[in-house]
């Protein structure tokens, strides 16, 4: 039988940098489809090019056997290609039917809009997927789960054969995800293509028929689920044995340098505790929203938490508000340098100084030579390449952006680091520079806890590992006693 | 502004270079030109009269511009300024009337007292306002937008509707006094220009006006009270525009209730102009000063060549919407 879908050597470069190197699928009617793989794998970039919101740079797609080219979502949609985002945007004043139909509402007379067709349509669509969703409800009073039930509903409307669906129990609870299984065996049965997208392996082997793995861009394996095991699924993700990438030079002593007990906060995190020792690069492994960058808003005082206790160096610590924090020797790498950490359109010097100003300048007026020596100090420490320090940030790489942002908060000579994703986005060389300055901080008798969702620089780089699931500790581990497939298992 | 000085000093003729230079003078250059165009066209424009004299109408516009860079540079923006400067223009002016019906009881008082009074008029509305928008996050636009309302109604219900004559002369020598035959007006523009330079330039509280309005998430996780250096911004635009009112009444004689009408559209229009970035982080008071000479220079050439004001006005918008759009094209990188 032709597959639905079949795409080969797709090849995909931002500014010189292979995001997308031989993305290779192929998608049989009737099937529900895996597509796996790391952060950085190229499953975002290949998600993009067949939706037409990136060029490729070369490679086939062929849908039904004839090869298409789409330069924008619309065009896709109207050739039968859907995608359902992980960050769905709908029309919230508008009704269900009004979000299916937009763009190309039924006409009444005198060019008006013909409701009564529409909402019966609607109405009609979404009572054959058996999804009870009422097509006059407004769009803001449905839940997550709903939204998602409509955008299929929306995709079918289209007549799309294929449906990607990106990580769409991410945002969704247990029960409407089993919902959500049951309306994706539906379309199964209609002959639709289902593209699975989701870092959540036992959902895969729960829903899917076949698997394709990629890694560093570039097709590894594809298959049938039926014929690999979960611990080979991982090994084809994680890939590479854990070699030379990390060189951990610290030693934990034993003295206690953060200690955090029952802390908790409604809706976020439930009763963590742990203890990171000076010395020690203290991990915490788990998917997006598992509640591990509100433990460091908590700690950092961007949050209040509902109860728990901090202390630092065996004191007790209260944290209102981030100048708390940065009062106490808190420093924090915040997940998205360009969201939170840096002041995009300001100087390299101004902004690693930018945390520093009241030590810096106690009076009101600024000690300019002072942030000159600050800023010099830091692009030497850290091998900042810039062409000067008053060119603003933007300009800079990905990795030199973030030893700003290691510049900034090392200024501070903190006693403990917090580190949320500090290597994502940045390239093999940058990432360990970053390393050694993580391992030289910790070897001089630093605190250091590090949020990472790449398993292999969780492993690599910390001393013991706190798995978070769903707001909760999912246990701490030594990273002798640990692998990637334990990790990976506690964490989904 | 040794910024500029190090771009400067070596290979300047590198295409990086000049765009730098470009996006650094090229407001001052458009402002020569311009200058320059108008007194080869026109023997009377150069005359120290003249100069005098746009400098004495760009004062006003120039002190709320100057306060609105403030509000800008934080993301915000301040329609209220106008009616603050009536405002303040009418409180004050009750303190130094010699009218025994228009004045508040006792007056006139010396000039300090209603100095303290109309700047005091601008804090409080500029405060009420930074409050509602730093605490409530009711968007800056709404927030003075209703101010602008309020404080002209506030204005007509404090003179009844009707104008506060016969201010005492010590007073309105800040609007009319001249020292060493400079205006005063045109003095205090400098001072707050000077000011306010120091204040962005060289300061902490400065470089944290520009560190929340370039990124306010940013910001706050490098320990910036962001909440507090929002209202500071409005407090700031507020007092301005209470010293903006009060030139305004002792330049007139009298306190106008509809003084200051569409004042705010002038001050934004400079800010623009003088290349200050609306969605924040990025601009300088001595953009906005140089935007607030264009539009003045502009009408008294205009005025000049014998041409109607309605035509003035056209020209006007035609230049806000032709800076902006120059501006989006230099920061797209061409």
């Amino acid at each position: 039988m032709q597959p639905l879908l079949k795409v080969e050597g797709l090849k995909k470069s931002f500014g010189g940098v292979a995001a997308l190197r031989d993305g290779r699928f192929e998608l049989a009617g009737g099937s529900v489809h895996a597509l796996c793989g790391g952060n950085g794998a190229g499953k975002s970039t290949f998600l993009s090019i067949l939706m037409g919101i990136h060029k490729r740079d070369g490679g086939t797609i062929l849908h039904r056997g004839k090869p298409v080219e789409f330069s924008s979502p619309a065009e896709a949609l109207h050739s039968g290609i859907a995608i359902i985002e992980q960050e769905l945007s709908p029309v919230p004043h508008m009704t269900v039917a009004e979000n299916i139909y937009l763009g190309r509402e039924p006409s009444a007379r005198f060019g008006g809009i013909d409701f009564k067709t529409m909402n019966r349509n609607a109405q009609a669509l979404l009572d054959r997927l058996e999804f009870s969703i009422s097509a006059r409800e407004y769009m803001m009073n449905l839940s997550v789960a709903q939204m998602q039930l409509v955008e299929i509903a929306k995709a079918l409307s289209h007549e799309a054969d294929v449906i990607f669906m990106d990580e769409p129990t991410s945002a969704i609870g247990e029960k409407e995800a089993q919902h959500l299984f049951s309306a994706i065996e539906r379309l199964k049965a209609e002959g639709k293509g289902i593209v699975y997208v989701s870092h959540r392996l036992s959902e895969i082997f729960q829903i899917a028929d076949s698997y394709t793995v990629f890694r560093d861009g570039g097709f590894v394996g594809a298959g049938k689920l039926a014929g690999i095991d979960r611990p080979g699924l991982i090994r084809m993700i994680v890939g590479r044995e854990l070699g030379e990438e990390y060189i951990k030079t610290n030693t934990p002593t034993e003295i206690a340098g953060l200690e955090v007990s029952g802390l908790s906060a409604p809706g976020k995190i439930e009763d963590i505790s742990f203890t990171a020792r000076k010395g020690e690069i203290f991990g915490i492994y788990g998917l997006m929203g598992s509640g591990r960058t509100e433990i460091f808003n908590c700690l950092f005082g961007m949050d209040r938490p509902s109860s728990g206790e901090i202390r630092l160096d065996g004191q007790a610590v209260s944290i209102r508000q981030p100048s708390d924090a940065m009062a106490e020797g808190i420093a924090f790498v915040t997940e998205d340098r360009k969201v939170t950490g840096l002041n995009l359109t300001d100087s390299v010097r101004n902004n690693i100084c930018l945390a520093s100003l009241p030590e810096m300048s106690p009076a009101f007026v600024m000690q300019k030579s002072q942030e000159q020596a600050a800023s010099a100090d830091m692009i030497a420490r850290f091998s900042i390449k810039a062409a000067r320090d008053t060119m603003p940030v933007s300009g800079l790489s990905g990795g030199n952006q973030q030893k700003v942002v290691l510049g900034k908060w090392f200024l501070r000579q903190p006693r403990l680091l917090l580190l949320d994703e500090p290597t994502r986005g940045v390239d093999v060389g940058a990432k360990r520079e970053i390393y050694r300055i993580i391992c030289d901080f910790a070897a001089s008798g630093g605190t250091v806890v590090m949020i990472s969702s790449e398993i292999d620089e969780i492993l690599g780089m910390s001393d013991r590992i706190l798995v978070m699931r769903q707001g909760r500790s999912a246990g701490i581990h030594d990273r002798q006693e640990t692998d990637a497939q334990s990790l990976v298992h506690l964490s989904t | 502004m040794s910024s500029i000085e190090n771009k400067t000093t070596s290979n300047w003729l590198n295409s990086d270079r000049r765009r730098l230079i470009m996006q650094e003078y090229g407001i001052f250059l458009a402002f020569l030109l311009l200058v320059a165009i108008l007194s080869v066209s026109n023997e009377f424009f150069l005359t120290p009269g003249n100069i005098s004299n746009v400098l004495l109408q760009t004062s006003i516009n120039g002190v709320l511009a100057i306060g609105m860079t403030f509000v800008i540079l934080t993301r915000g923006i301040d329609l209220s300024v106008g009616s603050v400067v009536a405002l303040a223009g009418m409180v004050s002016a009750s303190f130094v009337t010699s009218s025994a019906t228009a004045g508040i009881a006792g007056a006139p008082y010396p000039m300090v007292v209603a100095l303290a009074a109309g700047i005091l008029v601008g804090v409080g509305c500029g405060a009420l306002v930074g409050f509602i928008v730093s605490r409530f996050s009711v968007p800056a636009f709404v927030a003075t937008l209703g101010m602008l309302s309020a404080a002209r109604g506030a204005t007509l219900i404090y003179g009844g509707g009707k104008p506060v004559p016969g201010l005492s002369p010590e007073f309105r020598w800040i609007g009319t006094g001249n020292i060493l035959g400079i205006p005063m007006p045109v003095i205090l523009l400098a001072v707050v220009f000077a000011v306010s330079w120091w204040v962005l330039t060289r300061t902490r509280f400065g470089r944290y006006i520009y560190a929340v309005g370039g990124n306010p998430h940013a910001a706050k996780t490098s320990g910036i009270n962001v909440t507090r250096i929002r209202f500071m911004v409005y407090v700031i635009s507020g007092a301005l525009s209470g010293l903006a009112g009060m030139i305004l009444s002792a330049r007139t004689g009298s306190a106008l209730p509809q003084a200051g009408i569409a004042y705010e559209l002038d001050a934004i229009a400079a800010v623009v102009i003088g290349g200050t970035s609306l969605s924040g982080g990025v601009g300088r008071v001595t953009g906005t000063l140089i935007g607030a000479l264009i539009i003045g220079v502009m009408n008294n050439g205009l005025d000049l060549m014998g041409i109607q004001s309605y035509y003035q006005q056209v020209l006007k918008g035609a230049l806000i919407v032709g800076a902006v759009m120059l501006d989006q094209k230099r920061n797209q990188g061409v």
